[in-house]
């Protein structure tokens, strides 16, 4: 197998060093998303957040404290909560809604569609505790089509960050702009592989890792394992590319094809189901533009329970050893 | 004189304060165009926009504070159709009012229109919400009606809900909201006309009936200032909106006792006629009423019927 490890000079590929998963800090995402929040409060006086009866959980409780006369608790009535922050944005508002993403992408979806897709309305539509690594919570308060819900939902930019810094980047690239956006966050502490100097763009995916045999695809806190799963994979002598994609819509055409190009095999890899999400962006795109041989890493076509972390990843088939096992698998098919 | 010729001089005056005179010979003229609308569409409802048409008159030429010149006006009252599919009756106001040509009515439902089926805001200058999926026009108001006491802004938030659509629960969510954040500038006008589209199997046979009674009760239990009014006499209407704006610390639910069809001999109080297309010979019927009812007035019969009649 070849293992070109320079930088890539394909345009089409924005490239970036990560730091080395082992050892890295552990930081949740819902506490970097309720800081930033404050911060971004006093630069921005039109950011508003409402929350769901649940801000303990999503950390913007971190906000209440902070800037309490910009904190709504709108109680346990999503549809409601939608709606009230289409009114606010109507009125030059920025709200930011605090939930957990099956109250936002199921239980209000209508209400996402009528008044806050259709109309563009500028509101920040914020899902924690996405996944199945939702803290032992079981089907309802899971999420494995969430990706699919937004990334068919005319007008709404669809952000799946991997890190804490990525996440904060992000939400000041989404203040930056004007229309709805669904930012995807999880509960429990992950690594920070990003370096202080990592700017994220809407619809920009990022290399992070630089080969010639096969091309992993992933979104989200995955990419963290899937990074893990390309040192599995260069143990034994096989390149991956990391093609990190933290947007979803829209999506990165270009690296995808790039990538896919390069590598002649790819894997795509979420904790989400394989239809309608990452795994389907980048088969329709590849199908259109370069078909390639592929496989997708994600949910089955089947509903999360409650069980442990590690149990959960083993049983849906997330953990890095997963994701080197489809490498291999479709570079077999490769030939 | 064409009816748009005739109805356009009326577009730009100020509005607000209109008499009831006016008000009743807007409304005579405001059914003339849902009917013809409809008719050239060859689509849409007709039963609803009856019903709520004296509403919407009362509201836009004695009420809102808005400029047909600058429908953006951040300082303009707010006022949401949440029953959608009466949308040609709040265009045919609009229309009057001078946001658009009359003549544009014409193109409701056709394709590239500003005048969709139901009220697209991103298509319109003049329309504050996209409505049309029931029950979901009152959460927005809560957020115009916070935004403005967050800004400092005097404007008031309308919003028509029709009683049918209160069977959804997201209705009293809002309710529940508006309360608790005692929204006094927040008015939800319920259209009470009690004909839902179809209607209701029960034991004894089957009722057409809305279920939803006591709405004035309802809204009063959830925490609002609720008053009753007649939905078509426009100085009963008046005195209900003047009893909204008086009243503080509280939204105010006013339920508007309307008839489904209002106005129209052969549509009041038929469900069939919820959404049903007025043929040429229903709408020179409906054209004989509405002179006779002007003339009634002090109005003069046939005035604009010329070519556009």
């Amino acid at each position: 197998m070849s293992a070109p490890t320079t930088t890539t000079h394909d345009s089409r590929l924005t490239t970036h060093d990560v730091r080395p998963v082992a050892g890295a800090d552990l930081v949740p995402l819902r506490d970097a998303w309720g800081e930033r929040l404050v911060e971004l409060a006093a630069e921005y006086p039109d950011l508003l957040v409402l929350d769901g009866d649940l801000a303990n959980s999503t950390r913007a409780d971190i906000f209440a404290a902070a800037v309490p006369d910009r904190f709504f608790e709108l109680g346990i009535a999503e549809q409601n909560l939608l709606g009230v922050a289409a009114g606010l944005a109507t009125v030059g508002y920025v709200p930011w809604i605090s939930t957990f993403v099956p109250f936002l992408a199921a239980r209000a979806l209508d209400q996402i569609r009528v008044v806050v897709a259709q109309p563009h309305l500028n509101v920040k539509m914020c899902g924690s505790y996405s996944g199945i690594l939702t803290g032992k919570t079981g089907k309802t308060h899971q999420s494995v089509d969430d990706l699919a819900i937004f990334r068919a939902m005319p007008g709404v930019v669809t952000i799946a960050p991997a890190d804490a810094t990525e996440l904060r980047s992000a939400m000041a690239a989404m203040m930056g702009h004007d229309g709805p956006v669904y930012l995807r966050l999880t509960r429990d502490p992950s690594p920070v592989v990003f370096g202080p100097g990592y700017r994220f763009e809407i619809g920009r995916g990022v290399l992070l890792h630089d080969g010639g045999d096969v091309a992993l695809v992933s979104t989200g806190v995955q990419t963290v394992r899937v990074l893990d799963a390309a040192e599995l994979l260069a143990a034994e002598g096989i390149a991956a590319s990391v093609l990190h994609l933290p947007t979803l819509k829209p999506l990165d055409i270009d690296a995808v094809v790039a990538v896919a190009e390069r590598c002649g095999a790819v894997v795509t890899a979420e904790d989400h189901s394989v239809i309608g999400g990452l795994g389907g962006a980048v088969a329709e795109t590849l199908a259109e533009h370069r078909p390639t041989r592929m496989r997708r890493v994600g949910i089955g076509d089947t509903f999360g329970e409650s069980a442990p972390n590690d149990f959960l990843l083993e049983k849906h088939g997330l953990t890095p050893r997963h994701v080197a096992e489809a490498a291999r698998a479709v570079l077999a098919a490769k030939g | 004189m064409t009816i748009a010729e005739q109805t356009d001089e009326r577009a730009g005056r100020t509005g607000e304060g209109a008499s009831l005179a006016e008000l009743d010979r807007l409304s005579i003229e405001a059914r003339r165009l849902i009917l013809q609308s409809i008719h050239t569409a060859g689509a849409g409802h007709v039963g609803g926009p009856l019903s709520c048409a004296d509403l919407l008159v009362n509201l836009y030429f004695d009420r809102l504070r808005v400029d047909p010149a600058n429908p953006g006006w951040p300082e303009r009252d707010r006022c949401i159709l949440s029953k959608g599919h009466s949308s040609i009756a709040l265009y045919a106001v609009l229309a009057l009012r001078g946001f658009l040509p009359v003549a544009e009515l014409a193109t409701f439902d056709a394709a590239d229109s500003r005048l969709q089926g139901h009220p697209d805001m991103t298509a319109l200058p003049g329309l504050d919400m996209s409505t049309g999926s029931l029950g979901q026009g009152l959460s927005p108001g809560v957020g115009m009606a916070l935004g403005a006491r967050l800004r400092g802004l005097p404007f008031r938030t309308w919003v028509i809900v029709g009683d049918g659509e209160i069977q959804e629960g997201q209705i009293w969510e809002a309710a529940f909201t508006a309360a608790r954040l005692g929204l006094d500038t927040l008015c939800a006008i319920v259209d009470y006309n009690r004909l839902p589209q179809f209607g209701w199997p029960d034991p004894g046979g089957f009722t057409r009936t809305e279920p939803v009674d006591d709405p004035t009760g309802k809204f009063r239990a959830f925490g609002w200032h609720a008053v009753e009014c007649d939905g078509h006499d426009h100085a009963a209407i008046r005195a209900a909106f003047d009893a909204a704006e008086a009243h503080p610390g509280q939204p105010t639910c006013i339920v508007a006792h309307t008839v489904k069809g209002k106005g129209i001999s052969f549509a009041e109080g038929d469900y069939l006629w919820h959404a049903k297309v007025p043929t040429a010979s229903d709408l020179e019927l409906a054209g004989t009423e509405l002179d006779a009812r002007l003339a009634g007035i002090g109005g003069e019969a046939g005035v604009g019927q010329g070519e556009d009649a």
